[in-house]
């Protein structure tokens, strides 16, 4: 009932849970435990893609992470869609809906196809030799039509509707792999007592031994002796245990990511469930059991549905009780592939003969094969194969001492399988930046010198036979244990039975084949179908490095990385330019090990959990009465409180009048605020500032600016006294951490020696400003134990007594050029202190308004706003803040780059006013300003607009900018150059609005 | 050379591709140059190509570490386009895009320089402020920029979201640079290596130079190399992110800072994303390869570094704006990350021109953006080496910048890093 391929026993598959399955809309059964690839293998399918760039009809050619051909869409709907995804490890579930990538209009009929045909023109790199005329034509024509020809799988349409999570974890001991080195490894190490984490890809441990059916260990099935060890490790407190998890990436400082898939098995994921969680897991020590992947030979039509790994044949009839086919070449160069051939016998499926390249085949495995009445035929080649979507027969010719081909002979078969010998698994090892060593013996790459606390164990350092993998796996589990500080673990030994262990023996490159080699298709890639002759005619063309090798041909940057691909690129490379492997190196290991969800990186950081959200202890009330805000940082700042039918023009409109003419409540809480204290304190002000401090009395404000070490402006604030060792500072909104940071560099390394604390207070305080001619009648009944009279507290200055009962700091300093406090009180009390001052407010038609208006008043004023009319390149004289330079002080930072010869000239960008002639006329932000606007661009430009808004009480658009040499231009008519037009300005002071200051000092 | 052409492709088809030739030879370095560029990257194998081709100069090579192109030139995110915002940014960069609309021509190489466009993202006032004093400044200069509302962004990428309730930083509006774009990084490279062959430059590569050796006069006098003494008197650096090591071997202290940058791509997909999407902001940059790969760029870490490979938070806040940005690129995975060393200069733009020692010239500081300037790079510092000063493109430019405080700071007035 679940196919004809289907074993009548064996396999770690649940026979009592049928499940159905769709594949490119029909109809299939499998068992709980199948992965799709095979369950599809049990129904006879094989054929599961198109390859990227011929669009050759591909079959499944492996059982596991390194799948390049077996690639598909699943999904039920878009917004549960995931292309790309490899069939050999999607685990089948009920209603699974899979559908196959990159072919039209069919898997079985894809036009596409005619690339295939067209393949002599389309050699390595044919792309970079064309489509450059008509030049306008690669845009137009040539790119779309490559693009649409590329890329596999379809991106979903729709938003995805999963969730992802993520957690850090701490452990001493990571054990990568839970294959027999990884479990033993994870046993040393927990027995030790230290905290233990196992991570596996697979949805089970025991990596290779799942298909493992001969051997025992210590007297048990090697599956028992899994479950054992399993029940053993989750007794434990001090380990944890992580299934169907991927150690994606090793990063700096033994910080490991893991991609843990939560739902992607399930027919009805439970709501609770993320679909991933993303770990990552800061290890003491590393230990490194991923295991060896296997090469593929590259023989001519080795790509052809029905060829496939040799032990991933050999995992499909052991794990998953399937046959991948009928009557099986095997191909090989390495003793692994004779196993396969056993069990698959064993399993009824028929071997027609065992291709050995090597001349003098010998060992354990090689004579049970031949006991078992395999025809062994050593020194012979696959030279070709035959089939359109299933292979139907293999060549096979005896190979000469000079790489003839003699004796050829057709094979009928359905299946081929193919083994160049192992490839252990250093991608994690190398990404570590451990140092990879060529080991000639096994014709690969092996770790050499770590870089981080990490060890390999296993077959992922070259170890074959499996006693000696139990073996190191625990030796290394306990060494990184007694690494991380546990000892203690009793020597143990493990007895392994009924394995054939030999010198396995392997072959990197192209197998000899006698025919036309720059004719034939031998792939080394199999997903972006880079072939043997695809990678010589590279080295032909100069591409002598592996790096080049590899972007020229695309050879390996697959979605499988090239783990079935890179060694054979590299053999084929060696003997093209004849020179040693080591000597050509190898193409750098990245992360991810295999593809991750982006998704799973991004967590639960979307929509308002992508950034904190900030706001002040007055948002709720403003948001109560309606207010829009804006985003300034992470900050929501009320950007101005419309009333019924107002838009912003109108609500700023109102609001300016209010304030202008009565009294307006601001929240000005997000001010960054920093507390400076200490004997030192006015030194380090001093030095920090342009200002001079030293005289500032204790309940004295001054307006401070802060310079970058190269002479620009880089933040502005009042300051109050508030002691002769205690400054109040307050910082732009923005500029806030930025100035506590360059407040602390400087204390830190460079004044040591000065006794000062800073602390960050803007949380600690919020700050409502009024303002307005009626500022001080609002607030006067609320205050106790503070004259507010002018004379006793002029504009300017600062008293500590009580507001509605409450501490504060009353500020009396104005940013809008109206008699003003700012009433500073803890933030837990803001709120009420708002609302008590709004009541009492009521009788002089307080207004709230927001940041826009606090915009418009203070430009009618000429104060600037730093990194709004300051840009980066502006020194204080620029924007009309010279006098705030302490010209007498000794140093400041940034003192040093004012007084160059630069930032005497006359024809910086200085800071002017604007006026349009028609008044409503409203200069856009950011507008260029020229003398002559007919010129032709490049123009020539004497600076821009930096502020512009309607003046309500000026009845007249008013706008500051930033023009060279701008205070010589004083009356001066320029142009403000806009498409189609030049809008003329006329050049006036700075500040629009009661120049004598009167009000401010009312 | 040998002609590439549609022509040639079908022509040499029939002989197998047996009879294409190596497309830039691999000589023994010679015991002495007229000049030498140090650092086989885009840069350097430009201003080789310019300096044979537009000042006659061939008895040149290119000293190569490792494998040209194996720099941040093959690992960048290919991000083309020149609407930054001073006059002088905006001209040098300009420079560089008109020969990028000519490069696959004049180098007889498809370099796939694609203009799909270039959108900058607006998320606050203050982004909005920024790019449309921009887009005034670069309509003033001749540099094509537009102003796009939230709908005219959604109409032109499609894929994007661009707000509403479920956005922490809805989009306000973008910048559009039509001509802007992305190239194939690996082709530049390639393309003027085998361009500056053929007229007879040197390129060397697995070739480091250890030392820059001075006369008397204090002047460049040669070059040791691992692969011996070169002489030569003029050198042009153009090294990247080891830019202060080989300057400093000449005892010119740079003003430069490197840190690591990273970049990752998906797995392929069908076409999805049809132009080049930025956002500062939130720190997202993507666009689509012609293989189907989502390219995004990340940030640089914190810390200075020379290890090539960056932290994994900053990546992963990176995917957090993507995702934020395409929601339905979720389920996206991504395929590859890397790292490359990129070299800082305290104003964010580069330094090309002269140096203080006679004979040594130097092109570095193009930090997280120097890929889109490759082609007006190298023709500049090819035309600082052979006239013995800079073209007036890239005299405001100099390394005295930082002293006499004549910043151009792209940084401050944008925050824009590619
Ligand atoms: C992840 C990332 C993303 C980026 N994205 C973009 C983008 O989207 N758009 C953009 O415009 N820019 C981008 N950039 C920046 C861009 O890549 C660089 O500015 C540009 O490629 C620099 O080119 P180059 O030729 O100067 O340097 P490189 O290509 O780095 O070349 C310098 C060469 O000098 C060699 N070298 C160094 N020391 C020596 C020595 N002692 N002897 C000999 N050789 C030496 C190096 O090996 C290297 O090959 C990005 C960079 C990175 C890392």
């Amino acid at each position: 009932m679940s196919g004809a391929y289907r074993l009548p026993s064996g396999g770690r598959i649940n026979r009592q849970k049928p499940i159905s399955f769709t594949f490119d809309g029909k109809k299939y059964q499998g068992f709980e435990g199948d992965t799709l690839a095979s369950a599809l293998i049990a129904n006879g399918v094989l054929l599961a893609g198109r390859s990227f760039k011929y669009h050759r009809p591909r079959g499944i050619l492996s059982a596991g992470a390194d799948e390049p051909n077996a690639l598909v869409g699943v999904g039920r709907d878009q917004a549960h869609y995931t292309p790309n995804v490899r069939m050999t490890m999607q685990e089948l579930y009920d209603g699974l809906v899979a559908e196959s990538q990159n072919r039209w209009p069919s898997l079985m009929f894809d036009v596409g196809a005619i690339n295939d045909m067209l393949s002599p023109f389309f050699p390595a790199g044919f792309y970079y030799k064309t489509f450059m005329w008509p030049r306008k034509a690669w845009d137009a024509f040539y790119e779309p039509k490559i693009r649409s020809m590329a890329g596999l799988g379809k991106a979903p349409t729709e938003a995805d509707a999963d969730r992802y999570s993520q957690r850090y974890a701490h452990c001493d001991v990571l054990v990568i792999g839970g294959g027999p080195a990884g479990l033993a490894a994870a046993l040393a190490a927990a027995e030790s007592g230290a905290r233990v984490m196992l991570a596996d890809d697979q949805p089970e441990f025991g990596g290779s031994l799942l298909a493992e059916t001969e051997a025992t260990i210590d007297g048990k099935s090697a599956i028992d002796w899994v479950a054992e060890m399993v029940a053993a490790l989750k007794a434990r407190a001090n380990v944890t245990l992580l299934s169907r998890t991927q150690a994606f990436g090793y990063y700096p400082h033994n910080s490991i990511g893991l991609s843990e898939r939560l739902t992607d098995h399930l027919a009805n994921p439970p709501a609770h469930l993320p679909r991933e969680r993303f770990w990552t897991v800061h290890a003491g020590e590393v230990v490194i059991a991923a295991g060896s992947l296997e090469r593929p030979m590259v023989f001519p039509e080795n790509d052809r549905p029905g060829v496939m790994l040799a032990d991933s044949a050999r995992i499909y009839v052991n794990r998953y009780g399937v046959k991948p086919g009928k009557r099986a070449v095997v191909f090989t160069a390495h003793d692994g592939a004779y196993r396969a051939a056993l069990d698959l016998k064993k399993a009824g499926i028929e071997i027609a003969a065992i291709a050995d390249l090597r001349h003098h085949p010998e060992g354990p495995l090689v004579e049970a094969a031949k006991a078992a009445g395999i025809d062994v035929l050593p020194g012979t080649s696959v030279t070709g194969t035959a089939g359109r979507l299933r292979v139907k027969s293999a060549t096979l010719a005896r190979i000469g001492a000079d790489g003839s081909a003699m004796d050829e002979r057709q094979v009928e078969c359905d299946l081929v399988l193919m083994s160049g010998g192992i490839t252990p698994s250093v991608h994690l090892f190398s990404q570590s930046k451990g140092k990879l060593r060529f080991d000639e013996h096994l014709k690969a790459y092996v770790p050499g010198r770590p870089a981080e606390r990490e060890r390999s164990a296993g077959a992922c350092r070259g170890l074959y036979a499996l006693s000696a993998v139990i073996a190191d796996g625990f030796a290394q589990g306990e060494g990184a244990a007694k690494s991380a500080g546990f000892g203690g673990v009793t020597a143990r030994t493990f007895a392994v039975a009924g394995t054939l262990e030999s010198d396995p023996g392997s072959f990197l490159g192209a197998a000899p084949h006698g025919r036309d080699a720059s004719r034939v298709k031998a792939f080394v890639d199999f997903q972006n179908d880079v072939t043997a002759k695809d990678i010589r005619l590279a080295t032909r063309e100069g591409f002598r490095s592996i790096e080049h090798v590899k972007r020229y041909t695309t050879t390996g940057m697959a979605t499988d990385q090239g783990k079935t691909s890179n060694m054979n690129a590299l053999g084929i490379v060696s003997e093209a330019l004849e020179r040693d492997i080591p000597e050509i190196g190898l193409t750098t290991f990245r992360p991810p090990y295999t593809p991750v969800s982006f998704g799973a990186f991004a967590g639960a950081s979307r929509g308002d959990l992508f950034d904190p959200v900030r706001t002040t202890p007055i948002h709720g009330w403003a948001a109560e009465q309606g207010a829009a805000f804006e985003d300034v940082g992470i900050w929501k700042r009320a950007h101005y409180f419309p009333k019924a039918g107002e838009d912003m023009h109108a609500a700023v409109e109102r609001e300016c009048k209010a304030v202008r003419d009565s009294v307006g409540i601001f929240d000005a809480s997000t001010l960054g605020k920093i507390e400076v204290v200490g004997k030192d304190a006015a030194t380090f002000m001093n030095r920090i500032y342009t200002n001079a401090w030293t005289k500032l009395e204790p309940g004295r404000l001054r307006y401070g600016v802060m310079l970058r070490e190269d002479g620009f402006v880089m933040d502005d604030g009042v300051v109050g006294r508030m002691a002769d060792d205690r400054f109040h500072v307050t910082t732009t909104t923005g500029g806030a951490p930025r100035v506590l940071a360059h407040m602390e560099d400087y204390l830190q390394t460079e004044w040591a020696d000065l006794e000062v604390w800073l602390t960050s207070t803007t949380e600690e305080w919020a700050v409502i400003a009024v303002q307005g001619p009626n500022a001080r009648k609002v607030i006067e009944p609320l205050v106790e134990g503070i004259d507010l009279s002018p004379e006793a507290m002029p504009h300017m200055s600062v008293a500590v007594g009580k507001i509605c009962g409450v501490p504060t700091r009353l500020f009396r300093v104005s940013f809008t050029g109206e008699l003003g406090f700012e009433i500073n009180v803890p933030a837990d009390y803001g709120r009420a202190v708002w609302e008590a001052v709004f009541a009492a407010g009521k009788a002089y038609d307080i207004t709230p308004y927001g940041t826009e208006t606090m915009h418009v008043l203070r430009a009618e004023k000429g104060y600037i706003i730093v990194g709004q009319e300051t840009d980066g390149t502006a020194v204080p004289d620029d924007v009309g803040l010279g006098w705030a330079v302490g010209k007498a002080k000794k140093d400041f930072v940034g003192k040093r780059s004012i007084v160059r010869d630069e930032f005497q000239k006359p024809d910086r960008k200085q800071m002017v006013g604007l006026l349009t002639d028609v008044p409503a006329e409203v200069l856009e932000e950011g507008a260029q300003i020229v003398a002559d606007p007919k010129q032709p661009a490049p123009m020539t430009v004497l600076g821009q607009v930096t502020s512009s808004y309607m003046s309500s009480v000026l009845g007249h658009s008013i706008a500051l900018a930033m023009v060279k040499g701008g205070r010589a231009r004083l009356g001066e008519t320029l142009y403000v150059p806009m498409p189609g037009r030049a809008i003329p300005v006329k050049v006036v002071e700075p500040i629009f609005f009661d120049k004598e200051g009167v009000r401010l000092n009312g | 050379m040998q002609k590439f052409s549609g022509f040639g492709l079908i022509a040499r088809a029939f002989g197998a591709h047996k009879s294409w030739q190596a497309q830039w030879r691999d000589p023994e370095p010679k015991q002495s140059y007229d000049a030498v560029i140090v650092g086989g990257g885009g840069h350097g194998l430009g201003a080789a190509y310019y300096l044979a081709k537009e000042h006659g100069m061939r008895n040149i090579a290119v000293l190569e570490k490792g494998w040209i192109g194996g720099g941040n030139t093959g690992r960048n995110t290919t991000i083309i386009r020149s609407n930054y915002l001073f006059d002088e940014s905006a001209a040098l960069y300009d420079h560089a895009v008109k020969l990028w609309e000519g490069l696959s021509q004049d180098l007889n190489y498809n370099t796939m320089f694609s203009q799909r466009g270039v959108l900058m993202l607006a998320h606050n006032i203050h982004d909005i402020q920024s790019f449309k004093r921009h887009v005034h400044a670069n309509r003033a200069n001749g540099v094509d920029n537009e102003w796009l509302t939230p709908e005219e962004v959604k109409e032109f990428c499609p894929a994007i979201n661009v707000g509403g309730k479920d956005m922490r930083y809805p989009i306000l509006g973008g910048a559009l640079q039509r001509r802007g774009g992305t190239a194939r990084h690996d082709a530049v490279a390639w393309g003027f290596a085998r361009a500056a062959d053929a007229l007879g430059v040197d390129i060397i590569q697995n070739c480091e130079v250890t030392a820059i050796r001075r006369d008397a006069s204090g002047a460049v006098e040669a070059v040791e190399t691992t692969r011996g003494t070169i002489k030569t008197k003029k050198v042009g650096v153009s090294a990247a992110g080891h830019t202060s090591m080989v300057l400093d071997m000449a005892g010119v202290r740079m003003p430069l800072e490197s840190y690591p940058l990273q970049a990752l791509v998906s797995e392929p997909v069908k076409p999805a994303f049809n132009c080049v999407v930025m956002s500062n902001t939130i720190h997202a940059y993507i666009s689509q390869s012609d293989k189907g790969e989502m390219v995004i760029g990340a940030g640089t870490d914190a810390y200075t570094s020379y290890s090539q490979r960056g932290a994994l938070h900053i990546a992963t806040h990176t995917l957090d704006a993507i995702c934020e940005l395409v929601p339905m690129f979720r389920r996206l995975r991504m395929l590859r990350m890397w790292g490359g060393i990129v070299d800082v200069t305290p104003d964010r733009s580069p330094i090309l021109g002269k140096t203080p020692v006679k004979g040594l010239y130097v092109n570095c500081g193009w930090g997280t953006g120097g890929f889109k300037a490759t082609p007006g790079a190298g023709n500049l510092l090819a035309w600082t080496i052979a006239k013995d000063e800079p073209h007036p493109i890239n005299a405001p430019f100099t390394l005295e910048r930082f002293r006499e405080g004549r910043l151009i700071d792209e940084a401050a007035a944008a925050a824009v890093a590619h």
